[in-house]
């Protein structure tokens, strides 16, 4: 018989988080600090969703994600995680682009944008100024219907390449297009530019580790190997609402459940159609996802080095910066995260994270064949474009692998295999949930915004509040239980 | 409780939120945010804070009130009182 995951596990959960990204895990430890009882189910055999990594023989580490968040991060982890936590938190400075209409270092905030954007792109001081004054004061309930686009195009007409400039790095942060709302760019643009770009030092397999042993300190009970396949509902007072979940083929009774996996799969899947009103599922299935990435791990042999060419490089062929281009299926767009051994402090390791954007759709519809075959394209490609910055790199290269969208999908479950959640539209019906299911919350990577590693931090905390307060007024509310009943 | 007490709970608040800074100078009236680096997930701690430490409920509605000392005080001290 297979092993029980969920051995010794109670009947009973104030609130059962499904997913382990760091919405669902931040959310989870907020929770349980509140003194709820919370447990967390991850189907896959390693906390984090996509803030993850994976090892590879011969010593090699390779984290996921993209790794740069705003300073915000340093606020959030010791308020919600831990100061000893927060304390790893350090500045990426070697910020570069490098494509046919420009080639620049940069620390990638306000100042340093600034001192380029009129030294050398030659807009006009006060035109910058005014462009960062203004997105710095938009907020995410603005009810605008303007465009990134349109709005580059109000700032800096005519300027493709300061477009270039401003977008490119955002669309590999959150697969953001200029078809999309000014205030998704605005917002997390501004939250870059305040301070610059950061990483956590020590790789993403020591965060998540650390936060596994805060989430224990602080009661949660972590399963990991656990599918979520159905959350339960029951009608009381002529309503429906949330009573617990069924997991690896078990009920597990609760009174809230919070979801982080993605939006779509939450109402359409888990909760299912006949928990809504045909409105709300037509909103649901009406979220358009976003789109995904591609990335290529390179693992350099021990004892070799690489030159320091910068942390987060990015490059591109392409004549000028295009949406579409950008996430084709051959573009030549893409972002070298470089890990030197400070990196991960002790090891003397470096390693190649290269990420490209892409869609879904293109690598679903391959054979088995195609599939292996584009693979070992991308990673063939992405070489080839490296040894322009570091020449004699193949040589050092002992391990390579490719990712892509159905990389994703089978490691997170998510909608379509999105590394980037969902479009703006997701954010409402996220925040709607409850309100349509009582004791039903969803906080994951919805509406560009809540999305990346500190805007899905804040929303777990967020929904956590919210959490919080039903089952407070749910105490309050109840009669006191006698003591020996 | 005086409006007093109600000042100091919530700046003790405050200090475990931000505890880098300096409390000390805070003028009553003049807005948090005007005096402190404090963005919106701070006033959400603070909502949070007041729910777990005092079992008050600030809906959201009335997140205005936490604008300055002067307002805090103003706005939970009756809710202080009720609780007790």
């Amino acid at each position: 018989m297979a092993y029980d995951w969920l051995k010794g596990i109670e009947d009973h959960y104030d609130i059962v988080v499904i997913g382990s990204g760091l919405g669902g895990l931040t959310g989870a430890n907020v929770l349980a600090k509140c003194g709820h009882k919370v447990l967390l189910l991850e189907h896959h055999y390693q906390l984090g969703g996509l803030a993850t990594w994976f090892t590879r023989k011969g010593g090699h580490i390779f984290d996921i994600s993209l790794h740069g968040f705003p300073i915000g991060m340093i606020k959030s982890i010791r308020k919600y995680w831990s100061q000893d936590i927060a304390n790893s938190i350090v500045q990426l400075k070697g910020v570069r682009f490098i494509n046919p209409q420009f080639s620049i270092d940069t620390t990638f905030d306000r100042e340093d944008f600034t001192r380029q954007l009129v030294e050398k792109f030659q807009v006009p001081a006060e035109t910058v100024e005014r462009f960062f004054t203004d997105l710095r004061a938009m907020n995410f309930y603005d009810n605008s219907q303007e465009t990134t686009g349109q709005m580059f195009a109000r700032y800096f007409p005519g300027r493709d390449d300061v477009q270039r400039l401003l977008m490119e790095p955002i669309a590999y942060a959150n697969g953001s297009t200029l078809d999309d709302p000014a205030i998704t760019f605005g917002i997390v643009f501004s939250n870059f530019m305040s301070k610059g770009v950061y990483t956590f030092q020590g790789g993403s397999d020591v965060l998540i580790k650390k936060m596994g042993v805060e989430l224990k300190t602080n009661g949660v009970e972590v399963r990991k190997h656990v599918v979520v396949e159905k959350v339960l509902t029951e009608e009381r007072d002529g309503r429906k609402q949330v009573t617990g979940v069924v997991a690896n083929g078990r009920t597990i009774r609760c009174d809230v459940v919070l979801s982080n996996a993605n939006i779509k799969n939450t109402v359409l899947r888990l909760a299912g159609e006949e928990s809504f009103t045909p409105e709300f599922v037509a909103q649901a299935k009406a979220i358009r996802v976003n789109t995904s990435s591609c990335q290529v791990y390179l693992g350099i042999r021990k004892g070799e080095t690489l030159p320091h060419i910068g942390d987060l490089v990015f490059t591109s062929e392409e004549p000028v910066f295009s949406s579409e281009k950008l996430v084709d299926l051959h573009t030549t767009s893409r972002t070298f995260s470089m890990y030197y051994p400070d990196t991960r402090p002790g090891t003397d390791r470096y390693t190649v994270v290269v990420s490209i954007n892409a869609k879904y759709d293109d690598w679903n519809n391959l054979n088995e064949e195609q599939y292996a075959t584009e693979k070992q394209r991308l990673i063939d490609e992405s070489i080839a474009a490296l040894e322009k910055y570091i020449p004699d790199v193949r040589g050092k290269i002992e391990w390579q692998e490719a990712a892509t969208p159905r990389t994703i999908e089978r490691y997170t479950r998510h909608w379509a295999g999105t590394s980037f959640g969902t479009k703006f539209e997701g954010l409402k019906v996220s925040m709607d949930l409850p309100a349509q299911l009582p004791g039903l919350y969803h906080a994951g990577s919805v509406g560009i915004i809540m999305s990346g590693w500190l805007g899905t931090i804040n929303y777990g905390v967020i929904v956590a509040n919210q959490i919080d307060k039903a089952l407070a007024a749910k105490k309050r509310a109840a009669p006191a239980q006698p003591a020996n009943a | 409780m005086t409006k007093d007490d109600c000042k100091k709970l919530v700046i003790d608040i405050i200090s475990d939120i931000a505890p880098d800074e300096d409390l000390t100078a805070i003028k009553p009236e003049i807005k948090l945010r005007d005096q402190l680096q404090l963005d919106s997930m701070d006033f959400l701690d603070i909502v949070m804070e007041l729910r777990k430490r005092h079992g008050i409920e600030v809906p959201e509605a009335d997140y205005s009130h936490l604008a300055s000392l002067e307002s805090c005080a103003e706005y939970l001290t009756p809710k202080f009182a009720t609780k007790a």
